[in-house]
């Protein structure tokens, strides 16, 4: 690891004074940055730890607009009784992800900015990976590429993004928070992971000196009858091979909306838009959901290694939407 | 290994973090590299050391207060075996900076018994034989007992699925699983917290 400078920060001032210094870098749960500094990866020369900033902590589940403090832990928000009933989707998400011990580190906000797993990435004797070496190459095109992305990808990099949180918070149009020396923006989701092409070493819209202050959820009516599907390697405690954040609002029997993201399939977190102006209109039931997802994985452009990842994803979303029927269902009859 | 200069109980709190700089260089070591002056609460002693800003808490509790019940195995986050509490929340000592960790109550495997009695989940492992070569054992007891204080142990079913982050390469799981139902059974289990043990 190469030596840090370490400063725990009091406020957000005192932390975007600090965050704008040479080699700085912000420290939350560390569970990704931790790791990364180890092996080399992130070689950060100042820590500026956000852990006191007491702005940063909280969330609030109730009202017109959800708020996650971004130093939230992903143990305490998948927890809240609220999210599980009124956005099971969002619950899910979370606590399908890591482990108890992580959930607890982790926090809800560097969750959106952790790094790929792409082994070539995290290992540092290969010096072809244009994310992690701009310009060298990519070594996953045609080596091992059991868990990339058969979605987004270019020839410079197919690293699937790992967050299951970020694939939910997309399903529901959420967006991101920030401040910055420049003042406060608000970017949404879908714009906040940068799609790869030419340059895939940007991964999001976060610019030098940022911090990601709070995630925001419009509320949605669609949330109840919400559910995340993942498919592992094993049942638990791993990265999703696949997954989908579905939501169905229902009248009736037809669909009044649909809201389909997919996750471990693709760079970015990646909405199945054809799956969805499919489904709106139609009456919900095991045909119009089969048509569907037959729709998720549009545009896929698999390698040797994950071929195998396109019929997984559609059996993901069909699998997603038949649960997030019967929750539809359910609630209806409640 | 411990140096005992380094350690010294009943040190106040420590009054303020601020920036940790550069220092010069420890006598034998020839780069200088940032050194903090860390106050850290582990098993309801302050200790007082200094320290490498990139010790992690695994390794300060290990090396340098000789604290080696946590274990060390993949260093990554993705086994369990380091499990110790902070504030009464489980976490990987081996993802953790000591420098971050200032300012909160750690308990690791040795702080749980009481003289010579066992804490419960520590018996339990015993009378239910939870364990082979021992090695993941510390890491899943701390992890059991805070699976338990979360209320996430209520089936066999809940328990596996809260306790995936322990891995065990003996297998030992089946064992596992019955010691922490044990436990969860008896109801009013002590569990260390905030504030020590
Ligand atoms: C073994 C293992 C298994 C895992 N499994 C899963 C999984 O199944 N699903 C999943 O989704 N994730 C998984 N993760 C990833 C984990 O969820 C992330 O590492 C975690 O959410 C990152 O949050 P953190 O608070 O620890 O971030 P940190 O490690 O502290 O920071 C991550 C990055 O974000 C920056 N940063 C953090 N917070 C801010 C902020 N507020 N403003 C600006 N910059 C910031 C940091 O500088 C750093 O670059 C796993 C991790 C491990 C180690
Ligand atoms: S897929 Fe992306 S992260 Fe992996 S080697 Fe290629 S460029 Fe690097
Ligand atoms: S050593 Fe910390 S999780 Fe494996
Ligand atoms: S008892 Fe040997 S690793 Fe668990």
């Amino acid at each position: 690891m190469q030596p840090f400078e370490y400063h725990r920060a009091s406020s957000l001032e005192d932390a975007l004074r600090q965050g704008a210094l040479e080699g700085a870098s912000y420290l939350a749960g560390g569970t990704t940055l931790v790791d990364l500094m180890r092996i080399g990866v992130m070689r950060p020369g100042r820590l500026i730890d956000l852990r006191d900033v007491s702005e940063l902590h909280g969330f609030d589940t109730g009202g017109e607009t959800l708020r996650f403090g971004a130093l939230a832990s992903m143990a305490e928000v998948a927890d809240d009784i609220v999210l599980r009933q009124d956005y099971p989707a969002l619950a899910e998400s979370l606590l399908l992800a890591a482990s108890a011990q992580l959930r607890n580190m982790a926090t809800v906000g560097g969750n959106l900015l952790q790094r790929t797993r792409c082994l070539y990435y995290r290992d540092t004797r290969y010096s072809a990976c244009n994310k992690r070496n701009p310009g060298s190459g990519c070594a996953a095109q045609d080596g091992v590429n059991r868990q990339h992305a058969v979605l987004g990808g270019s020839e410079r990099c197919i690293a699937t993004m790992p967050s299951d949180w970020a694939v939910a918070l997309t399903a529901f149009d959420a967006a991101v928070e920030v401040a910055g020396p420049q003042g406060r923006r608000t970017v949404p989701i879908d714009s906040f992971h940068i799609p790869y092409g030419e340059h895939p070493e940007a991964e999001t819209a976060l610019r030098p000196g940022e911090i990601l202050t709070a995630i925001l959820v419009p509320a949605s009516r669609a949330g109840r009858a919400s559910c995340y599907v993942k498919v592992r390697d094993r049942e638990s405690y791993a990265f999703a091979v696949s997954s989908a954040a579905v939501a169905l609002r229902l009248e009736g029997a037809r669909v009044a909306e649909a809201r389909i993201a997919l996750g471990g399939l693709s760079t970015t977190p990646w909405r199945a838009v054809a799956s969805e102006t499919l489904l709106r209109g139609r009456t919900i039931d095991e045909a119009s959901i089969r048509e569907a997802a037959a729709r998720a994985m549009d545009g896929a452009d698999p390698r040797p290694g994950n071929a195998f990842k396109v019929e997984l994803g559609r059996r993901t979303v069909e699998d997603a939407l038949l649960r997030a029927m019967r929750r539809a269902q359910e609630g209806e009859a409640a | 290994m411990r140096d005992p200069s380094e350690a010294e109980t009943d040190m106040s709190e420590a009054d303020h973090l601020g920036t940790v700089a550069p220092r010069a260089a420890p006598p034998g070591q020839d780069n200088a590299w940032p050194v903090a002056m860390l106050t850290l609460r582990v098993n309801g002693q302050t200790h007082r050391l200094a320290l490498d800003t990139r010790t992690t808490l695994l390794d300060m509790l290990r090396d340098h207060l000789g604290l080696t019940g946590a274990k060390t195995g993949c260093n990554q986050g993705a086994c369990g075996a380091c499990t110790v509490l902070a504030d009464g929340k489980r976490i990987n000592a081996c993802l953790t900076l000591a420098v971050a960790a200032q300012g909160q109550d750690i308990i690791t495997i040795e702080g749980l018994a009481k003289g010579d009695a066992l804490h419960p989940m520590q018996q339990a492992f015993v009378d239910h034989d939870a364990f082979q070569c021992g090695y993941c054992t510390p890491g899943q007891i701390m992890s059991a007992i805070a699976c338990i204080h979360e209320g996430h142990a209520g089936s066999a079913e809940e328990i596996r699925e809260f306790m995936s982050g322990n891995l065990c390469r003996c297998g030992a799981y089946p064992n596992i699983v019955k010691a922490v139902q044990d436990v969860a059974g008896q109801g009013d289990m002590r569990f260390p917290g905030k504030g020590g043990v």
